[in-house]
């Protein structure tokens, strides 16, 4: 099966969800959110059907691939699109206070579909080798994100989150073409897997613009993965966004943006003319974002703000597993973390949708004595917070294992003896959690009731943190 | 019979799961912990002490590329260790009270501490041991928060964060011994880690047994890491403060003897003046800080950072005699400890005071919880008869052999017999005797539960005091000759 064909059911998938949605008069708009779930998964049974690259020399094979960390990188965008949909329909009430009343659920179905455009692109951009392609399909990824971004119309924190997501978002594609021209300029390609033999071509003086196109391409890409002195707009942006869309920024766009990354580095990282400075950026890349990300999110009194530097802090974590690239064990590691992080990350953010929405807010002190009001809710942070931190038994710990285990293999000593110190430091925001949770007398006693849908996804995601960090062999099979 | 050894494990979570799902918390946990208190009878009277060495083995393959396997295993000290926890848990559970806020909640952590604990002592795998052990803590913290009394967050978020960064510390430790082994030789298994040193392969610095030792320590409160221990205890609700005290501290102990003493004879030999000088802050100091102690549990409290000291003393002698002396003491202190706190909440229940100034003369009403409280004190104190007393008799003999640099802790461990009976004892009169003070004139006696829950622990205290070869000869085919 050709590999551009699962993108492009996604898109055709997407299409008739729009028609439906413009002609139908049901105001049953939660039915779409089921729909394209459905469709989404039939989507991802699919992409286990062996697929072919295209044929070298076709014109597909000069802008996508289909190696094994497309294959699984695509699942997990599908996997990450499918949780988002389920979560739609719950957050149907939030939505209808702030968007204009004149026909009943306007507004609703859109915020349904638009994901499986953003999917799509994001889709593409994990299979892409050209950067012609993958700034294309991240254009179509990241428009799409800023309307779910501002989605909040009557909420000033929703505007100001998608501006600022907006104009910071324009900032780095301004970053990434204009890197992309430098790149272009001293190699005369734009593909990946023709830059290595165009640069062992190169002369001398050619490296240093060279170098200057590739570091306004990691600028573009920091401010993607969100990794330290790029991550301002993080905290902000989460919490101003839908929660659910929040929740799906911080995993399926990283995660594409790793990949990039990921293509990028490996087609330079052993490269004699560049490589030294390269490891040098993103080692000192990986030590900022974990030094900033974690002590950053200390003093967070916001849930969504704590999980948005906490998302900061993985950042630093995964590039501590890309500056040891080197190692073959890399790109597995980075690829499970990615697994485990969407299980816990998603699951927290499915909690506080249901927290906040029955409180009113979302400060940590909203889930004050929740273990009372809903032992569901509760024990689902209690993993999730678990595995964020890195506790035996759950994915984050077996995750964090793998990347300790790189970093050290290729001799990161440095880079390891300070991620022992932001564990640490995970361990004290992370329990802040947990102990409102238990330890804190709640608000009102009346108990929390948590729909249908959600409880589904509580549980699958729950039972794979649990799953994969007792089990994590199939997982990393999937990437060797 | 290794499945045996496995079940010993699941059963708690099993039981946790039915709990989570809705079954009566108090009687399911009771049930899966009994059970589970045959399985471990029936594995300790199983074992074949004549083969010795690793028995009941059983494997799972988690990250074979990285060496990790679940590799569960019992030799002689393990199963001393598990008919340890698994004694202190059904005590535990039995005493247990109905609780008003989350009763489902406090059953399934008490079950998972004791499946974290028998699962950490089980593990062959070093990775597993430590994780267990981390499975064991949490729900401590939790029951601690949620149950405890008195300035209940500031003792759990103390104990949280030492034992959070001691264990981290442990962490670090455990993967510097990983990357010290020569490449191709690399693995986590205990047993293969035994043979690696004994084959000269392993040379591992002292700086990571540093780490291990300050990793460890810190579990079992060693001076002076041990400021978390007290207060946690005090207060922890009483169950909560059996397990942890009476088993899951004893981990630390069990990793030393299980890591340390083999895989580092040099740098154990290097760095024992240290040990020693922190022995001797632990029976020393902390013995006078017990004495000027006001309240029952506190004092209770500091009195088991203090024995751990004995314990230590028995590690650094290094030899034979005194390491079996510290295994014997650490299943005598494990049950006689859990008594004490377990009555100690029962006097708590009834005078809602464990201050010694308001106490007083409560012997005359409730005879049978005063017995059992001389008991559990004497038992504290080392009284002949007690396993304690083997224990400790034990640990002198070794560290005395080891040499003259023992001569001062020894001595100074002699003389904190002296001071435990000061503090021990006074305790005993200032709560039971004395004159009746007329708000305890009708306290209840000691209820039939709770009396045989208690009686459970002191009955192979004096089963090992008088036979204590039925622990030595077990605990006796871990250790090296």
């Amino acid at each position: 099966m050709n590999t551009l064909y699962l993108e492009i059911a996604v898109v055709v998938l997407g299409i008739i969800l729009l028609m439906v949605e413009s002609y139908s008069a049901s105001a049953n708009k939660a039915r779409l959110a089921w729909i394209g779930a459905i469709g989404l998964f039939g989507v991802l049974l699919l992409s286990f059907i062996p697929q072919h690259a295209p044929a070298p020399g076709s014109p597909a094979a000069a802008f996508i691939t289909s190696d094994l960390l497309s294959v699984f990188f695509v699942r997990l965008i599908l996997a990450a699109t499918i949780v988002f949909l389920l979560t739609v329909p719950s957050f149907f009430p939030a939505l209808r206070i702030s968007l204009p009343a004149e026909r009943e659920g306007g507004g609703l179905g859109e915020f349904a579909i638009l994901p499986i455009f953003v999917c799509a692109g994001l889709m593409w951009m994990v299979s892409a080798v050209d950067f012609i392609m993958i700034f294309v399909s991240l254009e179509l990824a990241t428009i799409t994100l800023y309307i779910l971004a501002t989605y909040l119309r009557q909420n000033t924190a929703s505007l100001e989150s998608g501006t600022k997501f907006l104009i910071l978002g324009a900032l780095s594609t301004g970053f990434i073409v204009y890197g992309i021209s430098w790149l272009f300029g001293t190699t005369g390609t734009t593909n990946l897997l023709a830059l290595p033999s165009a640069i062992a071509a190169l002369p001398e003086a050619a490296v240093t613009p060279l170098l200057f196109g590739i570091g306004m391409i990691l600028v573009a890409l920091s401010f993607k993965i969100s990794a330290f002195p790029f991550q301002f707009w993080v905290p902000d942006v989460y919490q101003g966004a839908p929660t659910p869309v929040t929740s799906y920024l911080s995993v399926a766009s990283k995660a594409a943006g790793f990949v990039v990354l990921i293509r990028l580095l490996g087609a330079l990282w052993a490269i004699p003319a560049v490589s030294h400075q390269i490891h040098a950026v993103i080692t000192l890349l990986a030590a900022l974002t974990l030094i900033f990300g974690n002590f950053a999110a200390i003093p967070q009194t916001n849930m969504k703000r704590l999980l948005g530097y906490s998302s900061v802090a993985h950042a630093g974590y995964l590039l501590m597993a890309v500056a040891s690239l080197s190692s073959k064990m890399a790109v597995p590691a980075i690829g499970f973390y990615f697994a485990g992080y969407l299980a816990m990350t998603m699951l927290s953010f499915v909690v506080l949708q249901v927290v906040s929405e029955a409180t009113g807010g979302d400060e940590i002190s909203r889930f004050n004595g929740l273990g009372r009001r809903s032992p569901l809710l509760a024990g689902a942070m209690l993993l999730a917070a678990a595995s964020l931190a890195g506790i035996p038994f759950t994915a984050g710990f077996i995750g964090k294992l793998l990347v300790f285990e790189v970093a050290l293999k290729q001799g990161h000593y440095g880079l390891v003896a300070l991620g022992c110190v932001t564990v640490a430091a995970g361990f004290y925001y992370y329990f802040k959690v947990i102990r409102a949770m238990y330890w804190q007398q709640p608000a009102e006693e009346t108990s929390i009731a948590v729909p249908g849908a959600l409880r589904f996804l509580i549980a699958v995601l729950g039972a794979a943190i649990i799953a994969f960090g007792v089990y994590p062999a199939p997982i990393l099979a999937a990437l060797r | 019979m290794s499945l045996l050894l496995i079940l010993t494990i699941v059963l708690p979570l099993a039981a946790s799961l039915l709990i989570m799902a809705g079954a009566d918390p108090r009687r399911t946990s009771l049930v899966a912990a009994v059970v589970n208190l045959a399985f471990s009878l029936v594995l300790f009277f199983g074992y074949d002490r004549t083969a010795g060495g690793w028995q009941f083995l059983s494997e799972w393959k988690i990250l074979p590329k990285l060496g990790i396997n679940m590799t569960l295993g019992a030799d002689g000290l393990t199963l001393v260790m598990i008919l340890l926890a698994t004694l202190v848990t059904v005590s535990a559970l039995w005493v247990a009270p109905k609780v008003e806020k989350y009763n489902g909640l406090y059953h399934v952590s008490l079950l998972f501490i004791s499946a974290g604990v028998i699962g950490a002592f089980a593990s062959l795998d070093v990775l597993f041991l430590y994780s267990f052990h981390e499975l064991a803590l949490i729900p401590t913290f939790l029951m601690i928060g949620i149950w405890g009394t008195g300035d209940r967050q500031a003792a759990a978020w103390k104990a949280t964060i030492y034992l959070g960064l001691g264990s981290f510390v442990l962490l670090i430790g455990l993967i510097a011994l990983y990357i010290s082994i020569p490449s191709g030789h690399r693995t986590l298994d205990l047993r293969e880690l035994d043979q690696l040193a004994t084959s000269g392969v392993l040379h591992p610095s002292a700086l990571i047994y540093l780490l291990l030792l300050v990793g460890f320590g810190s579990l079992v409160s060693l001076f002076p890491l041990h400021s978390w221990a007290p207060g946690a205890y005090a207060c922890a609700p009483p169950p909560a403060a059996m397990l942890h005290a009476g088993v899951l501290k004893k981990f630390g102990l069990y990793g030393l003897i299980r890591i340390a003493l083999p895989l580092f004879p040099e740098a154990m030999h290097e760095l024992n003046g240290l040990l020693l000088l922190l022995v001797v802050g632990n029976i020393l100091y902390i013995g006078y800080v017990t004495v000027s102690q006001k309240r029952l549990d506190w004092t209770i409290g500091y009195s088991s950072v203090m024995h751990m000291g004995y314990i230590f003393l028995g590690l650094a002698s290094l030899n034979m005699i005194g390491v079996s002396g510290a295994a014997l003491l650490m299943f005598a202190h494990g049950l006689s400890v859990a008594a004490a706190f377990a009555l100690c909440g029962e006097i708590r229940r009834r005078t809602g005071t464990l201050e010694y100034s308001e106490l007083g003369g409560i012997a005359r009403t409730a005879p049978v919880l005063a017995l059992l409280f001389g008991f559990a004190t004497m038992a504290s104190l080392g009284l002949p008869g007690f396993a304690n007393f083997a224990g400790e008799v034990l640990v002198f003999f070794g560290a005395t052999a080891a040499g003259s640099v023992m001569v001062i802790p020894v001595i100074v461990a002699v003389w904190g017999v002296v001071i435990s009976a000061i503090y021990m004892l006074r305790a005993y009169r200032n709560v039971f005797w004395g004159p009746v003070v007329q708000r305890w004139e009708s306290v209840a006696d000691i209820a039939s539960g709770a009396k045989w829950a208690v009686i459970l622990l002191l009955l192979p205290l004096m089963i090992a005091g008088f036979y204590p070869q039925f622990i030595l000869k077990m605990a006796g085919t871990a250790l090296p000759h």
